[in-house]
């Protein structure tokens, strides 16, 4: 029944873009396919395997096919995000202005490679073509802000001020838990 | 009462016009009726967001670099002392239309045809379009045109496909109309994919009505009931905004059952991409639509004849769509005045790179390069020499100065090997290495492939390979022979527009920088400087604070120095792993 998957742990704002109720409208209209795959990726910010099941059960569409869908864009990944999702941009305008550079000093600076989420499930780094901001470049976007105009050494610094940020929020979670217990 | 208007486009936002935004709005609720607030488009200077106008009359104040702390400033000098602030106008436009302010270069050989609204009304506001004559060209498309007029009138105009083969638009609207059927589509491609190109996000980000009244004029003219939006899911921005001008548009019975009481119906859906640049390659794209893989089949039949879901379509590219209400509503002559014989009307490119004024520019076609890059776009940044533009993204090519005064058409630009494409503009200076910058969009082009054809999936692989090892000076002397045997093979045996294009950055830039290669491989050496393995690393001693953190972080120990002290690279050891450049925290480490 996949009315009911992610029934009580919907977060989406607007219920006809929930992914089970997306499932439950599906009315074998040609198409649908990319959609669901989108609201299921929304929903559990990756494409968890029985999502694919499911996808596949209603649709009638065979799983292989529908990997075969997920894999071929880039949009979709097979794996939980971190919770910063770094867009480094590769277009052209920032590439003349040395992003290869700050790609690689984020690799440095996290220890992962592109594609890859740091152990602590922090930080995701990815690359996109072009986020549009070429008079800013180089550019990064860190979830949804925009950094322009970066160096080696600012990226750094920005990449650490973020990592203090959550270590005090942490920090702050786990006092106010003594806290309570106390 | 003042209008103030804020560029809220992603070039905008991304530079902190959100931030300026809500300082007025502040400022706003603390001073009620002080001034009207409005959110627009793109403005097109985008080296100069956050922008924020101030309109009285018909006077139009743009200022840029507008901080939360110089809006107040224009709030209190400004808006309420009427004292413009001379210092920080962009540009001044006086209500006979003379333009004036730091910027006015920038603006002076436009001509605004699709991006007329652009900047001047808020996107998110159906009745502002309509106010500024929006909707009125569907009106004589429903009432006073037979759809041939329609299609003859397009066809009088010149305009031809914006999306970069130049296809003449009345001609394929006439092929599709042609075609018997009881169903048929209109699609609009928005899947702008070209790293370097924003037009496409600027137009609907900007003015989505006018892509929208373009689509329902071209369902009219060859009997479609409805229609896509194909837009890349990158543009979150664009996708709200179209959006949103489609329920309005809809509320107002201009899209849906019986529009304006004319028996005609058209209704309109936003696809979204997933992320594959194939997909802009039009039978890509429906594929994409249909649910499947973005891959491409084989034509003919032409997608007039079997497009999506095998029924005639028509797809045009966004700014194709956005050219049709303007072309109606002032008569297909006044349309053709703008360009040149063979190229009618205006287009509008992507400003980006080493540039320094790097936007959006709609330009007459047959505007030469060099007026692009000086005139409008104001020179190389930093006063370096201007190398080259590269056009058409990852199936264009790089055209060198040498070449400049070549203008911008469908005819001269192909002449220099490079294409027109959608628009995007990259300008490149005398550090950009030309055998990198090869590498870069084959690299680009290989990543996103599809796979179908062997030539596009594994030549440009070998390519990449070549094009790499030449980069990291283990070049071979037949190398560049090698890469043209295989481009030119890779162009005639791929299906599709990426496979037969793929080559071109690279062929394009072994004809005018043969000598860049040849120093590549046979000397190992970077003329511009900038292959890391083929250049000399230095500390800059006026940057260096003697941390230790670069000679740490060296493999082969060639950094000495002490600490507090100025450090210094030995070149003979130096293995150009890169690492000191990006370790150092004071961004000290340079390459020559």
């Amino acid at each position: 029944m996949p009315a009911g998957i992610c029934k009580g742990v919907c977060i989406t704002a607007r219920r006809e873009d929930s992914f089970s109720y997306r499932l439950w409208r599906y009315d074998g209209a040609p198409g649908e396919l990319i959609p669901l795959l989108q609201s299921a990726q929304d929903h559990f910010g990756y494409i968890p395997r029985r999502a694919i099941s499911y996808i596949s059960g209603v649709t009638g569409i065979p799983e292989s096919e529908v990997y075969g869908v997920v894999t071929f864009y880039s949009q979709f990944r097979l794996k939980p995000m971190g919770k910063f999702v770094i867009k480094a941009c590769a277009g052209t305008a920032c590439h003349v202005s040395d992003s290869k550079l700050i790609i690689e000093t984020i690799e440095d600076e996290l220890g992962v490679e592109v594609g890859g989420t740091t152990e602590d499930g922090l930080f995701t780094l990815n690359t996109v073509a072009c986020i549009g901001c070429c008079s800013l470049a180089p550019v990064v976007m860190i979830n949804d802000e925009t950094h322009g105009r970066l160096t080696p050494a600012l990226i750094r610094k920005l990449l650490r001020s973020y990592r203090r940020r959550e270590k005090a929020a942490r920090g702050e979670e786990s006092s106010a838990g003594c806290a309570e217990r106390l | 009462m003042k209008q103030v208007i804020v560029g809220m486009g992603t070039c905008g936002l991304s530079a902190g016009a959100r931030q300026t935004f809500d300082r007025l709005n502040e400022i706003l609720s603390g001073n009620p009726g002080a001034f009207e607030i409005s959110g627009t488009g793109c403005i097109g200077m985008c080296y100069r967001e956050p922008l924020v106008e101030v309109r009285e009359g018909g006077s139009r104040f743009i200022y840029g670099d507008v901080t939360p702390e110089l809006a107040e400033e224009i709030y209190n000098l400004h808006i309420l002392g009427g004292e413009v602030l001379e210092n920080h106008i962009a540009l001044h436009i006086a209500p006979d239309g003379k333009k004036s302010g730091s910027e006015a270069g920038f603006h002076s050989l436009q001509n605004k045809i699709v991006l007329r609204n652009c900047g001047t009304i808020d996107p998110e506001s159906i009745n502002e379009y309509e106010a500024a004559g929006g909707y009125q060209a569907i009106q004589k498309a429903l009432f006073e045109m037979t759809p041939g007029e329609i299609i003859q009138c397009i066809k009088d105009s010149g305009l031809r496909g914006r999306g970069g083969a130049g296809f003449p638009t009345g001609l394929k609207w006439s092929f599709a109309a042609a075609n018997e059927s009881d169903i048929k589509y209109v699609v609009c491609n928005a899947d702008e994919g070209d790293p370097g190109a924003f037009m496409d996000r600027s137009v609907l980000e900007g003015d989505p009505h006018a892509v929208l009244e373009g689509m329902i004029i071209c369902a009219r003219a060859i009997g479609a009931a409805s229609g896509y939006i194909y837009c890349r899911a990158e543009y979150p921005l664009a996708i709200k905004r179209l959006t949103i001008a489609i329920d309005d548009a809809r509320k107002k019975g201009y899209i849906g059952k019986n529009i304006l009481g004319s028996g005609f119906d058209f209704d309109v859906k936003i696809k979204q991409g997933a992320g594959a640049f194939v997909c802009g390659e039009e039978t890509a794209l429906f594929a994409s639509i249909e649910g499947e893989r973005g891959m491409p089949r084989i034509r003919p039949p032409f997608p007039a004849e079997k497009g999506l879901w095998a029924k005639p379509t028509n797809n045009n590219n966004v700014e194709t769509y956005a050219n049709i209400p303007w072309i109606l509503e002032n008569g297909a002559d006044a349309y053709a005045d703008y360009g040149t014989e063979k190229s009618r009307g205006t287009k509008v490119f992507a400003l980006a790179g080493k540039v320094v004024h790097g936007g959006l520019a709609e330009v007459p076609m047959g505007t030469t390069i060099h007026e692009l890059v000086f005139e409008i776009g104001g020179g190389i940044k930093d006063g370096r020499e201007f190398k080259a533009v590269q056009m058409g993204g990852p199936s264009g090519g790089c055209i060198p100065s040498t070449l400049d005064m070549t203008p911008v058409d469908f005819e001269s630009i192909p002449a220099t090997g490079a294409i027109m494409g959608s628009g995007g503009m990259v300008v490149l200076d005398d550090r950009t290495c030309m055998v990198e910058m090869a590498r870069f969009f084959l690299e680009f082009t290989q990543n996103e492939s599809c796979g179908k054809c062997t030539f596009c999936r594994l030549g440009t692989l070998r390519m990449l390979e070549i094009l790499t090892r030449i980069t990291k000076g283990e070049g071979e002397p037949d190398d560049i022979e090698k890469l043209v045997t295989l481009g030119n093979q890779i162009k005639e045996a791929s299906l599709c527009g990426l496979g037969q294009t793929a080559p071109n950055p690279v062929l394009t830039t072994i004809r005018y920088y043969r000598d860049e290669f040849e120093a590549h491989i046979h000397d190992k050496r970077c003329p511009a400087g900038s292959c890391s393995a083929l250049v000399d690393f230095f500390i800059d001693p006026e940057k260096c604070t003697g941390c230790t953190v670069c000679a740490k972080n060296c493999p082969v120990d060639a950094i000495a120095g002490e600490r507090k002290k100025v450090h210094v690279i030995d070149n003979s050891i130096c293995v150009k792993c890169g690492k000191c450049i990006t370790s150092c925290n004071f961004d000290a480490v340079y390459k020559k």
